[in-house]
């Protein structure tokens, strides 16, 4: 088993009165693919967005390559090489592919940006993703076609020299045949190194490439398991319940690490 | 990270909508904003020399640059603060205000005609700042904010000013020097007033195509939630449009005075209305995130060629209005049409 890179210990967030993480644990290793499940409303995307910097923790900590790291923006995040692929995909629709995927990052000097730089990485990555049916890195997102904008948002993120990759339901608009290319990336960055995080529903999706499930349930971590160790039903068990026999809720001190 | 090289030929193509001839053209708008504003203009300089051959002698050309010249300026800050999704009513109320304190400081108090435009600047900007502070920190829409200081300008201004004009024999010459004549081709003549919107139209044309800043106001105007999680501080992009564009709207009080050959409080409460028509016929979305100041530049000189226009082809000076706010709605419509080429 590989050495961990991103680590979870004890993190809470609250909105306002409402608990929506409880002391929540997770860790993410180099080279593995973390499936995190959990029904609607569970905190899925409300973790991914305490570890991308954008929600300010409560308590708790979470720790980068063995230390603490101070995540206070998103800019804090990519500096660590933390990449997010949002479930709302977050790209600037009149932007074009290029501009979107360094935006905030632009290449060049700030007064003059280096736009056949950034054109030809993009085109590389792009290539990179077998994504050939974009006629033009220069088109506006708003005219892509749903599948195509999930690849962009997932070229943003696999762009920078990234140690942790989190994907927020990136499979959620796509066909069977992007699905395939999805699951085949997926794949592809643990392969490379990269710790990735995968959020899904679909439990086809999860069993295939994930190494080690995670279990949210009403904002608790109920479980943290290696895939070849559980079965569907168990994990839907848990997703719906929070235990399975004597996984989740009833004593959840044994399925840490 | 190192870009591995997967076998293209084994992924299917994600679905594409099919390429109509309706669906080319709104990529093309969408692509190119300023395409369909100078096919405009082209088409209605070409009627309007055809009604009126004069329309195209040099000396009503360059009546029509000076005539545009002043709501040109006010609409280029307009276009920053609506590529942000905003809007700027108080435009003429900072202008105005600003050219009375400039006129005021140079007539009532002495001060010497460079500082006393100086000192305008910094009173354009201030209000500017006082706009974006209320959009950023306190966070009011921006049609409320500049719809208050609107009110409040326009009042402060008349206190200041006693409601009294200015003319420019009682103010250094330079105080007006933007209504001379810069140079002249035969006898079509350019202001220094049209020669400094034109700088301002360059420095913003390429601040907003090839400088990050440019790059993070689109990002900012489009989506105002994916530019944060990109990591841009929209808060400062946007507060820095809105001082921007305060210092635009205090230059353009200096050349505002020029072309008056005086300063003037009692004018001004068209600059809102006509800065925001010339940036919506220039083919800015009112949505924000997408235009170009070139439409802007486009777009003023389209309404200065219809006024001019109409009124040598001898009809009623009504119908100017009517023309215009046509012009206004079919931009609009057109916007909403582009937009439309979402998915
Ligand atoms: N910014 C916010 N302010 C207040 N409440 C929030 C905010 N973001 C999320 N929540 C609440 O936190 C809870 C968890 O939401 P979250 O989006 O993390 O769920 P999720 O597991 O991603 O669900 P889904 O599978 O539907 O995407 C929900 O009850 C939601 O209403
Ligand atoms: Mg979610």
């Amino acid at each position: 088993m590989s050495e961990p890179i991103l680590q979870l210990r004890g993190v809470s967030k609250s909105f306002g009165a409402v608990q929506v993480l409880h002391d929540v644990d997770l860790t993410v290793r180099a080279g593995e693919v973390t499936a995190l499940v959990g029904d609607n409303g569970a905190g899925k995307s409300t973790l991914v967005k305490c570890v991308a910097g954008i929600h300010p923790i409560d308590g708790g900590e979470i720790v980068f390559d063995g230390t603490p790291a101070t995540l206070g923006s998103p800019a804090d995040a990519s500096k660590l090489g933390i990449e997010v692929v949002y479930q709302d995909l977050a790209l600037a629709d009149n932007l074009d592919i290029v501009q979107n995927m360094f935006l905030g990052r632009e290449r060049g000097k700030p007064w003059l940006l280096d736009e056949a730089d950034m054109e030809q990485a993009a085109r590389r990555t792009l290539a990179s993703l077998s994504v050939r049916t974009v006629t033009s890195v220069r088109t506006p997102v708003a005219s892509l076609s749903g599948g195509q904008r999930q690849t962009v948002a997932i070229a943003k993120a696999v762009l920078w020299d990234s140690r942790v990759v989190l994907l927020d339901e990136p499979t959620a608009a796509l066909g069977v045949a992007q699905t395939r290319q999805v699951l085949d990336l997926v794949r592809r960055l643990a392969e490379q190194g990269i710790g990735v995080v995968l959020i899904s529903h679909n439990m086809a999706d999860v069993f295939e490439v994930a190494d080690r499930i995670a279990t949210l349930y009403l904002g608790r971590m109920v479980a943290e398991v290696p895939t070849r160790d559980v079965t569907h039903g168990q994990v839907v068990e848990l997703i719906t319940a929070g235990r399975s026999g004597d996984l989740g809720l009833a004593r959840p001190e044994k399925v840490v690490q | 990270m190192a870009t591995d090289t997967a076998d293209p030929s084994t992924s299917e193509p994600p679905p594409t909508a099919p390429v109509t001839p309706g669906r080319r053209l709104q990529n093309l708008l969408h692509a190119n904003p300023i395409v369909g504003p100078l096919a405009v203009l082209a088409l209605a300089i070409l009627a309007f020399s055809l009604v009126n051959p004069r329309f195209l002698a040099a000396a009503n050309l360059g009546l029509v640059l000076q005539q545009v010249t002043v709501i040109a300026t006010l609409a280029l800050g307009q276009t920053l603060v609506i590529l942000t999704a905003g809007i700027d009513l108080a435009v003429g109320a900072i202008a105005v205000f600003a050219s009375m304190l400039m006129a005021g400081a140079a007539h009532t108090l002495g001060v010497p005609g460079p500082v006393a435009l100086i000192l305008g600047i910094l009173a354009g900007t201030a209000m500017g700042a006082f706009n974006g502070w209320l959009v950023t920190v306190v966070r009011l829409p921006p049609f409320i904010v500049t719809l208050g200081t609107l009110s409040v300008f326009f009042s402060l201004n008349a206190v200041v000013s006693h409601g009294e004009t200015i003319r420019g024999a009682e103010m250094p010459p330079i105080m007006t020097a933007t209504g001379d004549t810069a140079f002249r081709i035969g006898a079509f003549g350019v202001t220094w007033g049209s020669l400094i919107m034109l700088a301002l139209f360059v420095v913003f044309s390429y601040s907003l195509s090839s400088t990050a800043w440019g790059r993070h106001v689109y990002a900012t105007g489009d989506d105002l939630e994916a530019a944060r999680l990109a990591g841009i501080r929209t808060g400062r992009v946007l507060l820095s449009v809105y001082l921007v564009a305060g210092v635009i709207y205090g230059i353009g009080a200096w050349v505002l005075m020029g072309r008056l050959a005086a300063a003037s409080p009692n004018i001004g409460a068209e600059y809102n209305l006509n800065s925001i028509t010339a940036v919506v016929i220039g083919g800015t979305s009112l949505f924000g995130g997408r235009g170009l100041v070139v439409g802007t530049l486009v777009g003023a000189l389209i309404v200065g060629v219809f006024q001019n226009g109409l009124q040598l082809a001898g009809v009623d000076v009504v119908w100017q209005g009517t023309a215009i706010g046509l012009l206004v709605l079919v931009a609009v419509a057109v916007d909403q049409r582009i937009r439309k080429v979402k998915r």
